[in-house]
């Protein structure tokens, strides 16, 4: 694919010190850069016209803990960004600690990143710096913690049937 | 010198017109409103945590719950994912019996967008109109999964059982009756002045603003940029398939509201391409561990039965990596990012949501113009409160 | 009207109670509360082919001052369980609440942090209208059942279940 092959060039030669591996599953690109380069590489490439690499998709946010994975940094952030004009795709991933999880905010760039900074910020307590309004949006004021974290428990209330219908309800974490 | 102050309203979570559990808060001066602020939230049902608990079998009827008025394409996008993190090959009858459920539902949430949407407006009759040519298409859908909206028909491998028997003639009913009805629903609203007055120039957006907002949909299409996954990246065989594009030109409401009605008349020329050339074969994929054997095999072959027996308790292992599958749904680009870690349980599905990240830009399409038109706005964004809060 | 309070219990009302039961059955008046799935299906229900206003729900009120029966349709989240709250309390007496679908009336699917496992742990419900969603024929025997329980209650006792 030659978008493939210009998107490689571009960030291999102005960002390669900064690119950790590329890896191309299910043939789909990707490439695992350093935190601190997301910024810079997502203007450039908003500046690029001729790759047109303009529409942020989706920002994801995965956690690994207790995965062997987790040894290269237990949040992984995934940008997924579209080119109209080429129609390709490909994604950009970098590794947060799991103890300071913070990342530059990327409103200033693209207005969508907004809401989508707020839900990981809320479902997984990544921080963006930068960011005009880190409030929670999707879950309760009163809920502490940050459900999308392997380690909060899926709250599980046992079902009443007939046998413990008097039994107060048991919830298994 | 006259001071003028700002009033806040709150357009609450019970409202007829917010489509659902949406509330907005306006900041208004007089009728005008300055600022916007939709909070959402009032939904969230906690569906990507609980689907990380299930086996990938397990988790495609929570798929069908998040946009609950385009149930079928949901799981059609799941089912999509999956298949290639396992890399599995459909056979060729499922590819055209998917295209063609696809685009049933397209029609299904087209129509019932019209009619909310012409209702909040004050017109009072497509609705009825509307619904009533809605169960049509619900009848076909009860006769393929055996329920009226959450069927779980596109399972993992191919369909949940062989297409009912009278799916053909159903649909070519369905196909013969609707173009009639589709120029019934513009003789009541496409000329109308008022409803013209309501629409034009009202929530636009440019094309420039909505990359930047990372619209998808018609949302993007209705201010003039050409893109539609089903061309530009087709999946489940759709560049088999004749069809156009339609695009807007100004970005507002009404050439939404044209587009969406185009769309509509292209969804039913797809159909009737896939039920015109619907091949012969078998209605799953062989991929003995993973797919589940056909239910007549499992009664009488011992393989099968242990298999299947293994599939339901155990599920199959998902190799360590991650796959996104994006198809174009009614409302815009659902997409599906599975992250498998090696066991039978996946590490992570997020699904991208189209409505949430359309009605992000609520305040860029109603800052500065006045309250009602605030109720056009959510409606001609066309959201379903389900996919936005998950 | 007032009149409830003020009866003694020493009084039988046997022709008044059943005149104002027809009434009450006649034409209630249903809250537009749809939240989730279940909600497409009460639409469905009131439009042409199941057509829920030869029962008298012909007006769905979205002020719930105007309105007697709330059918919760739809998954309530925690988020909006204090604003179904404040909803009920404002709708005057006599009111009725019909748990449409599985997820109103036990938790239905989803069994999470996110979920009130059924409705009724915040308000107190009338009907129970198992399904899925339920189809709209399941919806209106729901509401059949409900003309039953409005049939066999009484002015007198009215103001005692309420008080909740």
């Amino acid at each position: 694919m030659e978008f493939e092959q210009e998107i490689r060039e571009f960030i291999n030669g102005r960002f390669g010190e900064n690119v950790i591996t590329e890896d191309n599953f299910r043939n789909q690109l990707s490439f695992i850069v350093k935190p601190a380069a997301v910024y810079d590489i997502c203007q450039a490439l908003l500046e690029d016209d001729r790759l047109d690499v303009k529409l942020l998709a989706d920002i994801t946010m995965v956690d690994w803990l207790d995965h062997e994975e987790e040894k290269k940094g237990r949040f992984e952030l995934v940008y997924n960004l579209y080119s109209l004009k080429h129609k390709g795709r490909f994604f950009l991933k970098t590794r947060l600690p799991g103890d300071k999880p913070e990342i530059k905010s990327l409103t200033p760039l693209w207005n969508g990143a907004n809401w989508l900074e707020r839900e990981a910020y809320d479902m997984m307590g990544i921080i963006f710096t930068g960011h005009p309004d880190l409030t929670k949006i999707l879950t309760t004021d009163d809920l502490e913690g940050h459900p999308l974290r392997r380690d909060f428990p899926l709250t599980w209330e046992q079902p009443q049937f007939s046998w413990n219908k008097d039994d107060p309800p048991e919830v298994i974490k | 010198m006259a001071e003028s102050k700002t009033i806040t309203l709150n357009m609450g979570p019970q409202h007829p017109a917010t489509h659902g559990v949406l509330r907005v808060e306006l900041e208004l001066e007089g009728e005008t409103v300055v600022k916007v602020r939709p909070i959402v939230g009032y939904l969230h049902t906690g569906i990507e945590k609980t689907m990380e608990s299930k086996l990938y079998y397990k988790a495609i009827p929570e798929t069908d719950r998040m946009d609950y008025l385009a149930p079928m394409s949901n799981n059609l996008g799941y089912c999509l994912a999956v298949e290639k993190l396992m890399e599995i090959e459909v056979p060729e009858k499922v590819k055209w019996a998917r295209v063609c459920l696809a685009e049933l539902t397209r029609l299904n949430s087209h129509l019932v967008w019209l009619g909310t949407h012409a209702l909040d407006l004050g017109a009072l009759s497509p609705v009825l109109y509307t619904f009533r040519d809605r169960e049509m298409i619900l009848d076909i859908y009860e006769a393929c999964g055996g329920q009226r909206m959450m069927t779980s028909y596109i399972r993992i491998g191919g369909l949940a059982h062989d297409l009912p028997l009278d799916f053909d003639k159903k649909v070519r009913h369905l196909l013969k009756v609707f173009p009639e009805k589709i120029k019934e629903y513009e003789t009541l609203l496409t000329e109308n002045q008022i409803f013209i007055n309501r629409t034009r120039n009202v929530a636009v957006i440019s094309a420039e603003d909505a990359i930047n907002w990372s619209l998808t949909g018609p949302m993007l299409r209705g201010s003039g940029v050409k893109h539609d996954l089903r061309k530009a990246n087709p999946y489940s065989g759709y560049e088999n398939f004749d069809f156009e594009i339609p695009i807007g030109e100004n970005g507002d409401a009404y050439d939404r509201y044209k587009l969406r009605m185009e769309e509509m008349r292209q969804s039913l020329r797809i159909a009737r391409q896939a039920i015109d050339g619907m091949p012969e074969g078998p209605y799953r994929a062989h991929v003995p561990g993973v797919v589940l054997p056909p239910k007549e095999d499992v009664l009488h072959k011992m393989e099968s039965m242990i298999f299947h027996f293994k599939i339901i308790t155990e599920g199959f292992k998902a190799p360590c990596g991650s796959v996104y599958q994006a198809i174009e749904s009614p409302k815009g680009e659902i997409g599906f990012y599975i992250v498998g870690d090696g066991s039978n349980r996946p590490r992570r599905i997020r699904v991208r949501p189209p409505s949430f990240v359309n009605i992000a830009c609520l305040p860029a399409l109603c800052e500065g113009g006045m309250v009602s038109d605030v109720v056009c706005a959510i409606g001609s964004v066309d959201i379903v409160l389900g996919e936005v809060d998950r | 009207m007032g009149l409830e309070e003020r009866i003694p219990d020493s009084i039988i009302l046997t022709t008044l109670d059943k005149m104002v039961n027809w009434a009450h059955k006649r034409s209630m008046w249903p809250m537009t509360f749809g939240l989730a799935c279940c909600a497409i299906e009460m639409m469905s229900a009131s439009m042409p082919n199941f057509d829920l206003a030869r029962f008298g729900m012909e007006v769905f009120r979205p002020s719930p001052r105007q309105a007697d029966l709330m059918i919760v349709s739809g998954r309530v989240s925690r988020k909006m369980a204090p604003v179904i709250k404040t909803l009920y309390e404002q709708m005057p007496n006599p009111k009725w609440v019909i748990a449409m679908g599985a997820c109103a009336s036990c938790g239905g699917v989803f069994n999470n942090y996110a979920i009130v496992q059924g409705v009724d742990r915040i308000i107190p419900v009338d009907v129970y209208v198992p399904g899925c969603p339920p189809r709209p024929e399941q919806l209106i025997n729901g509401i059949m059942k409900l003309f039953e329980k409005v049939e066999k209650s009484s002015l007198k006792d009215k103001h005692e279940e309420w008080g909740r």
